[in-house]
């Protein structure tokens, strides 16, 4: 079972007083958009094989959103972060980085990190 | 290829079954196919099946990182039905269903098609209008359903409870000829199909990079070398988003992993499939007795094949209310799969942004009930370059175009 640290109320939430809420930092669609970017915003995830960002609600404790990064390949949680934040923190960044490098794991995972660097 | 026969049977019985050949070949990879299919699931072997026996294309390979059927097509709880919504789904579900009840004949193989008949439970007044919808739809489409009420639901299925205390079974859309087959046989059929073609099975062989030249497709890296081909099918369910993003583009899918579980095995008291999907769970009893059992999908993205503990919890206490005698009984095994969902419930049958690459995919928690039906529509697409009647409604443009094939509600629990 998933055990992430809400950053709002501090608890460590279990995985079934958590929901899920897909992946983090999509930037909304606005009036303008061509047909392309609005289908990029509605369904072209990014369903990385390595280090995923994600959105996820402490449903039955605080009830407040917040942000995790984990390892799609591994389930290994690299830390979490306020909802608020339009990039993840580049503390977190550092931290995956190390861990990436360490375990030797997945070149997506280290290409992973870096994509969101490039991206927001 | 060998026939298979009851006189074959005979001859090797007195042999000391010394004389079968192999199902399929496995042959070291040419340098260049026509066609290769990456992915030895149900989809990637229907796909090259169809291929050489509709299409005369049979200088084909199939790639598959692992071992033949040892994706989804080798995990998943093996319902096949086609009561959907839509009357695109309805056509590629029905043709898929219809091909399954002579499969057995068509291979030389025995998949074990046994349509035994399909019960989706309307425990909600929701639920209930749900499936009379489709009936009704289903009836216009030409796939044979009703509606049952409660009796007639506790006569097929003597040992449900019907009067469960949270959701009481208000009544149920019956597909009679609905039902289930052996998983590994129609792999390990559609194998031996493609090999006696001569079609070459390569395992143990993952793709790793894909090269283009000019906007069209030159061939495929792999672990065992250089591969060119004219045309590419990218055929691999959940990791079909590493092979896109390995030609260039991005698919709209996510993968999830999606659990089942089988009990030991105890006399037959179930023929039927039950399908309950308010409280997410299904059942039905497989020849050797064990009760198959399988639930809802994890909600993150992860491909580790492994899924949530409370996933497996929520399906037993699931079916536990419906069928008590379940809580006696010891589980045996439990597995998770990688399965590919779209924002639509739908699956992908397309051409994409590269020349001769086509994608096969998004099949999600249903697809191993489309194996032949999805194989016979993408080697259309594959062999013509352009979609038929049947993937049409399937492309990928359909996402930009809001032309989406919506099945939440009649897919709206893993199967
Ligand atoms: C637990 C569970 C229960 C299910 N229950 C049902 C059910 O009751 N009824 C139903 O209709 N459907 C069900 N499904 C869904 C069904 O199993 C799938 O939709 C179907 O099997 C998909 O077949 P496929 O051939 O597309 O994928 P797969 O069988 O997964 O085949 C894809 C293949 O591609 C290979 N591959 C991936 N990447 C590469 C690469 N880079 N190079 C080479 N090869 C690669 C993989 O190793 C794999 O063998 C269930 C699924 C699960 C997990
Ligand atoms: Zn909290």
């Amino acid at each position: 079972m998933l055990r992430l640290r809400c950053p709002v109320c501090g608890m460590l939430a279990e995985e079934t007083e958590l929901h899920a809420g897909g992946e983090a930092h999509i930037v909304r669609a606005t009036a303008g958009d061509s047909d392309a970017e609005f289908e990029a915003y509605m369904f072209l995830r990014k369903n990385v094989k390595g280090v995923v960002f994600e959105r996820w609600l402490h449903q039955y404790g605080c009830g407040k959103w917040f942000h995790a990064a984990r390892n799609s390949t591994s389930h290994q949680i690299y830390g979490t972060y306020p909802a608020q934040s339009a990039e993840p923190p580049a503390a977190l960044l550092e931290t995956i980085a190390a861990a990436v490098s360490d375990s030797g794991i997945t070149e997506s995972g280290a290409s992973a990190a870096d994509e969101s660097t490039n991206d927001s | 290829m060998d026939r298979y026969s009851v006189f074959a049977l005979a001859r090797e019985a007195i042999r000391n079954h010394r004389g079968w050949n192999r199902a399929w070949e496995s042959p070291a990879p040419d340098r260049h196919y026509d066609v290769i299919v990456v992915g030895a699931g149900g989809h990637g072997l229907a796909t090259a099946y169809y291929l050489g026996k509709n299409h005369g294309i049979t200088n084909v390979a199939i790639l598959e990182k692992g071992w033949l059927g040892g994706g989804n097509t080798g995990r998943n709880t093996t319902i096949i039905r086609s009561n959907y919504l839509q009357d695109a789904s309805a056509a590629i579900y029905e043709k898929s269903r219809s091909l399954y009840e002579t499969l057995s004949q068509d291979l030389n193989y025995n998949v074990m098609f046994s349509p035994r008949g399909l019960l989706n439970l309307a425990q909600t007044h929701h639920e209930v209008r749900g499936y009379r919808r489709i009936m009704s739809a289903n009836g216009l489409q030409g796939v044979a359903t009703s509606y049952l009420e409660p009796d007639a639901v506790r006569k097929l299925c003597p040992v449900m409870n019907l009067n469960g205390p949270r959701y009481p079974v208000l009544g149920a859309l019956w597909q009679p000829r609905a039902g289930t087959a052996r998983h590994d046989a129609v792999a390990w059929a559609l194998a031996r199909g493609c090999s006696a073609m001569g079609m070459h099975i390569i395992e143990t062989c993952p793709v790793i990079g894909i090269r283009s030249a000019d906007g069209a497709v030159s061939g495929v890296e792999t672990t065992k070398g250089l591969i060119g081909c004219n045309k590419l099918a990218l055929v691999a369910a959940g990791h079909s988003g590493t092979l896109a993003e390995m030609a260039g583009f991005r698919l709209p899918i996510e993968s999830v992993a999606l659990q089942a579980l089988v009990s030991e095995p105890v006399k037959p008291c179930l023929d039927v499939v039950v399908m309950a999907n308010t409280v997410h769970g299904y059942i039905s009893q497989s020849d050797k007795g064990e009760m198959v059992i399988g639930g809802g999908a994890d909600q993150y993205v992860n491909y580790t094949q492994r899924g949530s503990f409370q996933h497996i919890e929520e399906t037993v206490r699931a079916l536990i209310e419906m069928f008590p005698f379940l809580s006696n009984l010891t589980m045996l095994r439990q597995w998770g799969g990688i399965v590919d969902m779209t924002g639509d419930r739908s699956p992908i049958l397309s051409k994409t942004p590269v020349d001769n690459i086509f994608v096969n995919c998004g099949w999600g928690t249903g697809g191993f009930k489309a194996i032949p039906g999805s194989g016979w529509a993408m080697s259309e697409l594959v062999a013509k370059g352009e979609p038929g009647t049947l993937a049409a409604p399937f492309s990928l443009n359909r996402f930009r175009e809001g032309m989406y094939v919506d099945e939440n509600l009649a897919a709206g629990v893993a199967h």
